[in-house]
């Protein structure tokens, strides 16, 4: 395979693969599902040894219901499954969103290179993330019950983020579903594909808004179960906005694994624009940063919620608001101006932590603070979380190794050059497998 | 009614949503929770805490009426009011003791179920409306329908909804307000079962002059507010008290609102954001595009 050919490491594949029957599909398709490498890496065995006991739990979960596994309870039926898993991982599937909308609506082309990686994430993490909420279903096969329509609860915002779920998480595989055909080298697929690019685009930031404040405005109905200084009608902008920069810092923070892990994979000119694209991230993120603050002032002083500050709790607020948002904004705008990539990636993990502290506030810890008896996770809650967490590190690493992800240029032009050599390619290879 | 009210609120809503998420504060709060002429009323029950003796016939009958597994301790023992009880998944009424700081020799009894809001949270919460407010007044539970996700317990106000969490087919389980018997005309099982006539069925409108007239007739004998007049909105089972509410295990910081009235600003807003959205990203996006223009490899916006 010679590679000034093709621009995209296509490597690894046997000679033309012949997908367009379903034979050849399926044999081209059982050679990729081969593992690759070394196996027993010691990342490998750890995640491995998680997802087998996970796969355990989960089997307990589904024959002696919930209250098995979990520390759920009649006062707090949503724990680490809901809070973290869903409520937390999809703010930081945000990424996506932000960042199609940045290089296919706003055309900033800086960030081409991260954005393929960036929405496989957030596809594997809405589908992963989904798969966490069918265990934490009393009756999961009732799940398709608003979807199908026999019982539309219109008036719900749950129904309302369910279905937003459910279409952005179409629209998110349409997004990636480019690398995938030229995984499987279908050129014509991909032709099509690229024509529904905008629209799918639009469609995604639209859903995603209405998607990630959504989550926020679940909790609108428990204004007696959450601590005051938590709870506020801006819930659901607040979770908008917040969502943004735990994308933005998520991408900051899985570049760095990617860079280390699959430099191999990477391509010249995205390691050459790699320090300009985390700066600019960083950028993106401080100013949304300085936005939400500006929220969280505003609701503090209007709700005359200053004397709660010196409470216990209030004590815990100012660490997760002043401590894991106003220092990371502080932090990003001194990287900014010494331009310093380290000090961008360190605060990025900063950001995220303080994300993860805000959701699980909402969720789980500021909810029903005034109960004698609080609820904490199961070792076994924690252990499923995990396992799946493991799962979808696996399936990305898989994907990352074998599709063209950290290597391609979602950009029209371009796209056409990678097709155009595509189709070069497959001549060559044809060639080369004919003689 | 509640069907009415509800309509009311999209079209509300959506003549609202022009405020966007933070102003539609719809001016149907105000109005008392009373059917118009015509209309089927709501049934609700008044439960006068001064009448009840704590005898937990209620809570038999209830049991019996929603053939729920017989208790370990049976209904005639009165070790359970040591401590404050919560319902189950398998008792939809529990009967509470607490003491009575007017008369120390006479405890109050305070029986705890589901309210049966006028404008109920949990059905408003529930996405496949397996929680649904019946015209006659009781919410009632469509375990078909149900996926378990426990929303309505979370967005209940009262914490009455219960769940099985040692079920591999787990249910909601709460009172649902008997509505063969309210369809029929007939009163719940538990009002029947009252010797005392502590727990008193009627229609809604009725029970609170009623309640009313007994606070006026005994103002010594009542605290003057009835709980659930107004509480989130109304309930449909309302009480009366000797001493303050908040004595006997209730919470009185809950408000007047109706509950939906919580998220329905921001439901109305998720129309116009998912017209006017895509429709300025297209804009944007249009905007931007150098599509057309000659040469087509000029620099693009950048930040």
């Amino acid at each position: 395979m010679k590679s000034n050919v093709t621009p995209m490491p296509i490597s690894g594949t046997p000679a033309a693969p012949d997908t367009g029957t379903l034979k050849g599909f399926l044999r081209f398709l059982w050679q990729e599902l081969k593992p690759r490498g070394k196996l027993l890496t010691p990342f490998n065995v750890i995640t491995g040894i998680i997802i087998l006991g996970g796969i355990i739990l989960i089997g307990i979960r589904l024959v002696k219901g919930l209250g098995a596994v979990t520390n759920l309870s009649q006062e707090y039926p949503w724990g680490i499954w809901i809070g973290f898993d869903v409520v937390t991982g999809v703010a930081f599937a945000g990424g996506a969103y932000i960042l199609t909308f940045a290089v296919h609506i706003l055309k900033i082309k800086k960030y081409e290179p991260i954005v393929r990686a960036t929405v496989l994430n957030g596809f594997l993490a809405y589908v992963f993330y989904s798969g966490a909420l069918l265990l934490d279903l009393g009756r999961p096969w009732n799940v398709v019950n608003p979807i199908i329509g026999n019982a539309f609860g219109y008036g719900s915002v749950l129904f309302l983020v369910a279905w937003h779920f459910l279409l952005y998480t179409l629209c998110l595989f349409v997004e990636v579903s480019p690398a995938i055909a030229e995984w499987l080298k279908w050129v014509k697929a991909r032709r099509i594909i690229q024509k529904m690019t905008t629209a799918t685009v639009i469609l995604g930031v639209t859903l995603s808004t209405l998607h990630q404040a959504g989550l926020g405005g679940l909790f609108l109905t428990a204004p007696s179960k959450i601590h005051p200084l938590w709870y506020s009608s801006n819930i659901p902008v607040l979770f908008f906005i917040s969502s943004m920069f735990a994308g933005f810092s998520l991408i900051i923070i899985e570049s760095m694994f990617t860079h280390k892990i699959f430099s191999d994979r990477l391509d010249a000119s995205h390691r050459a624009s790699h320090d300009k694209i985390l700066l600019g991230l960083a950028k993106g993120s401080a100013s949304v940063m300085a936005a939400y603050l500006f929220l969280k002032v505003i609701d503090l002083t209007h709700g005359h919620q200053l004397g709660l500050l010196l409470t216990p709790m209030g004590l815990w607020y100012l660490v997760e608001v002043a401590g894991f948002t106003l220092l990371p904004l502080v932090l990003y705008v001194v990287a900014i101006r010494r331009q310093s990539v380290r000090l961008v990636q360190i605060t990025a993990f900063f950001t995220a932590f303080g994300v993860v502290l805000n959701r699980m506030n909402i969720s789980v810890i500021a909810f029903k603070w005034y109960e004698a008896v609080r609820y904490y996770p199961s070792w076994m809650e924690i252990w499923v979380t995990l396992a799946v967490i493991s799962m979808e590190l696996w399936v990305f690493q898989w994907v990352i190794n074998r599709m063209p992800i950290l290597g391609a240029h979602p950009d029209f032009k371009t796209e056409e050059e990678t097709l155009n050599n595509l189709d070069g390619a497959e001549v060559v290879r044809w060639k080369v497998s004919a003689s | 009614m509640a069907i009415n009210r509800r309509n009311f609120l999209k079209v509300a809503g959506a003549a609202g949503g022009i405020l966007l998420a933070g102003g539609a504060r719809s001016t149907w709060s105000a109005q008392t929770p009373q059917a118009p002429e015509g209309s089927v009323e709501f049934y609700g029950l008044l439960i006068d805490t001064t009448k009840c003796i704590g005898c937990r016939a209620c809570e038999e009958a209830c049991n019996a009426q929603n053939s729920l597994p017989k208790p370990e301790v049976s209904f005639s023992s009165e070790g359970v009011f040591e401590k404050k009880r919560e319902t189950t998944p398998d008792a939809y009424i529990v009967v509470n003791r607490f003491p009575n700081e007017k008369d120390p020799e006479k405890p109050v009894f305070a029986r705890r179920q589901c309210m049966h809001c006028t404008e109920p949270s949990c059905a408003s919460a529930c996405l496949c409306k397996a929680m649904e407010k019946m015209p006659e007044g009781p919410t009632v539970y469509h375990k078909d329908r149900c996926m378990g996700c426990r929303y309505c317990m979370i967005s209940c106000p009262f914490d009455i909804p219960k769940f099985e969490y040692n079920s591999a087919s787990p249910f909601v389980k709460k009172c649902i307000g008997c509505p063969d018997r309210v369809a029929k005309g007939e009163q719940t099982a538990c009002a029947e079962a009252c010797p005392e006539g502590a727990t008193l069925f009627g229609k809604r409108r009725d029970l609170i002059e009623e309640a009313k007239k007994r606070i006026y007739q005994s103002p010594d004998r009542y605290y003057p507010h009835i709980y659930g007049e107004r509480e989130v909105g109304g309930t449909g089972y309302m009480y009366l008290s000797a001493v303050p509410f908040e004595k006997i295990g209730f919470r009185t910081d809950l408000g007047t609102k109706h509950y939906p009235e919580l998220t329905s600003g921001f439901l109305s807003a998720v129309p116009l954001v998912d017209i006017l959205w895509p429709a300025v990203l297209f804009g944007f996006n249009y905007l931007i595009s150098d599509k057309g223009e000659e040469g087509g490899k000029e620099n693009h916006h950048e930040e």
